[in-house]
């Protein structure tokens, strides 16, 4: 089953970083993508542009509001995501763990919702 | 109450979790299990009552639960065709009834303890985790529950519901953890019936009949864990500690409902059959060579429990086990047990001491032993002012009854 692993992590601290640091961080996301990939459980995956460069769209009563900056302003933001195969819950924690972010941010798990519903797509 | 009717209750309460944990693992639905096990019970104070009790009445349930649940799963089956919502569960029962489907229920050794690492599974809250371990593992009811943890039942059902609908969803795994994962599981779990065990232990308010019933309860579920995984020291330490502070309960409150300190306790109203107990599994646990928090909070009981006067109590022993506690937990409150029985050990001018030192994190202002234990202490260097004064504040903090009348007490007498 497919479980989405939302990376949070404080972008400011990000960008603190020194550049070695987040070479080395990268060097772990691209192992930890090679290791799912090897398995067959790396469906997708990104890093996002930062948050300053989010849109948000909101439509009420027919109105469409468009706003500049994240749905929610939060200490930490939502910094990249790892779509992946897992077996139950269990299996998919084991995954979060590795994720670098989950040192200094965030990960959350959330299972796809799977069934019927999906097929029609 | 008939024969067959207390034999079911009996039933009920010692099978009640074995049972469930086979019928989660064979339909993959707590919501069918329980269904099908309500629904045996229905027929067992049916038929018991004319036919009598079966021989062997665990067996006779586990069976007629078990074609419950083949009937539930069958027209479950038809329906999840249609339903999205099912399809985990028709996953699950499409592999459990083919090929032969067997027409005993077969219990794996291992059911329960699968369903004990579900239901303490760190993604449910830990209020969830109690309840769910409660009414599953413990077969107690939701109004037994809610009664227990004083909030109303609805609120209770709901988070019940809620719980059991995180583990489909999310897929919370029912099974034992793989071995990189077990000792943080099972530390999860520990923490879960200690919490059952502490809520019925320290009398904060609510029925103490089923308080009572919540410490029996805690003190099962650490037996079956210490027979599942009999090879963790912790699980023996747990287990252990329970049993030893169990023992104390005649005799920590009077006739008025008021506490009675160790040192005051009638020690003949111990229960000396849970001591025995206790301090075999405190060496047991010992000799593993793990060492661990239960376990030496269940050494440091063990050596009260060993004392037949408060003043035969080896209290440099009990300090020198709270040293060893406190560098593997850091928490201020065990700091302040530490300095209370050094002040015990070493007298109270150095307990005070040490008090203080523990007060300086700044973590135990809100705590009333806090303030009681530096009261206690100055009553004792017969600073009588400093003394009321703590008392004072200790008292503003305590939550129940019990606590405050010990402290008003203490109160009157310094300021006599």
């Amino acid at each position: 089953m497919k479980f989405m692993l939302l990376i949070y992590h404080d972008e400011q601290r990000w960008n603190e970083l020194k550049e070695s640091e987040r070479q080395e961080i990268y060097g772990e996301y691209r192992n930890l993508r090679e290791q799912l990939q090897s398995r067959g459980e790396f469906l997708a995956g990104s890093q996002l542009e930062p948050s300053a460069a989010a849109t948000s769209i909101r439509i009420r009563d027919d109105e469409e509001l468009v706003t500049d900056g994240p749905f929610a302003e939060t200490h930490e933001q939502l910094g990249g995501y790892f779509l992946i195969e897992a077996k139950d819950l269990d299996g998919a924690i084991a995954v979060a763990k590795q994720i670098p972010s989950a040192r200094m941010g965030a990960i959350e798990v959330r299972r796809l919702l799977e069934g019927p519903a999906e097929a029609t797509t | 109450m008939s024969q067959a009717s207390e034999t079911l209750e009996q039933v009920f309460r010692e099978e009640y979790g074995r049972i469930i944990a086979t019928l989660i693992r064979l339909s993959g639905s707590f919501d069918l299990a329980e269904e099908s096990l309500q629904e045996a019970f229905a027929s067992a104070a049916a038929n018991w009552e004319s036919a009598g009790a079966p021989r062997n009445p665990g067996a006779w349930l586990t069976t007629v639960a078990h074609r419950k649940l083949l009937d539930s799963v069958r027209r479950e089956k038809t329906k999840t065709e249609k339903q999205s919502e099912l399809t985990y569960e028709a996953e699950r029962l499409q592999t459990y009834d083919e090929p032969a489907l067997p027409e005993e229920a077969v219990e794996y050794p291992d059911d329960r303890l699968r369903l004990i690492f579900t239901c303490c599974h760190p993604s449910l809250s830990r209020e969830a985790q109690v309840s769910l371990t409660l009414r599953t593992l413990g077969g107690l009811t939701t109004t037994e529950i809610a009664r227990a943890f004083i909030v109303p039942e609805p609120t209770l059902a709901q988070r019940l519901v809620r719980a059991k609908n995180k583990i489909r969803v999310a897929r919370i795994p029912y099974e034992v953890p793989s071995l990189d994962l077990l000792s943080e599981r099972l530390a999860a779990v520990r923490a879960v019936i200690y919490l059952i065990f502490n809520e019925g232990y320290s009398a904060t308010s609510g029925d103490s009949l089923v308080r009572r019933d919540l410490c029996a309860e805690a003190i099962r579920l650490a037996r079956v864990l210490c027979e599942l995984l009999p090879s963790e020291a912790e699980n023996l330490g747990l287990l252990a500690l329970t049993l030893l502070q169990d023992s104390r309960r005649e005799a920590r409150i009077n006739e008025r409902d008021e506490i009675v300190t160790l040192e005051d306790q009638d020690r003949s109203r111990w229960d000396h059959n849970e001591i025995g107990e206790g301090l075999r599994l405190v060496e047991a646990a010992l000799r593993l060579g793990r060492v661990g928090n239960y376990q030496l909070q269940a050494a440091i009981a063990a050596v009260h429990a060993e004392a037949n006067t408060a003043d035969e109590t080896d209290w440099p022993q009990i300090v020198a086990l709270y040293k060893e506690l406190m560098r593997i937990n850091s928490s201020p409150i065990v700091a302040l047990n530490h300095a209370a029985a050094v002040a015990m050990s070493e007298g109270p001018e150095k307990g005070l001491s040490l008090i203080e030192d523990a007060g300086a994190s700044g973590k135990l202002g809100h705590y009333y032993l806090f303030h009681a234990s530096r009261a206690d202490l100055f009553r004792r260097l017969n600073r009588l002012q400093e003394a009321a004064t703590a008392y004072t504040r200790a008292l503003s903090l305590a939550t129940n009854k019990v606590e405050q009348q010990y402290i008003r007490k203490r109160l009157s007498e310094v300021t006599e």
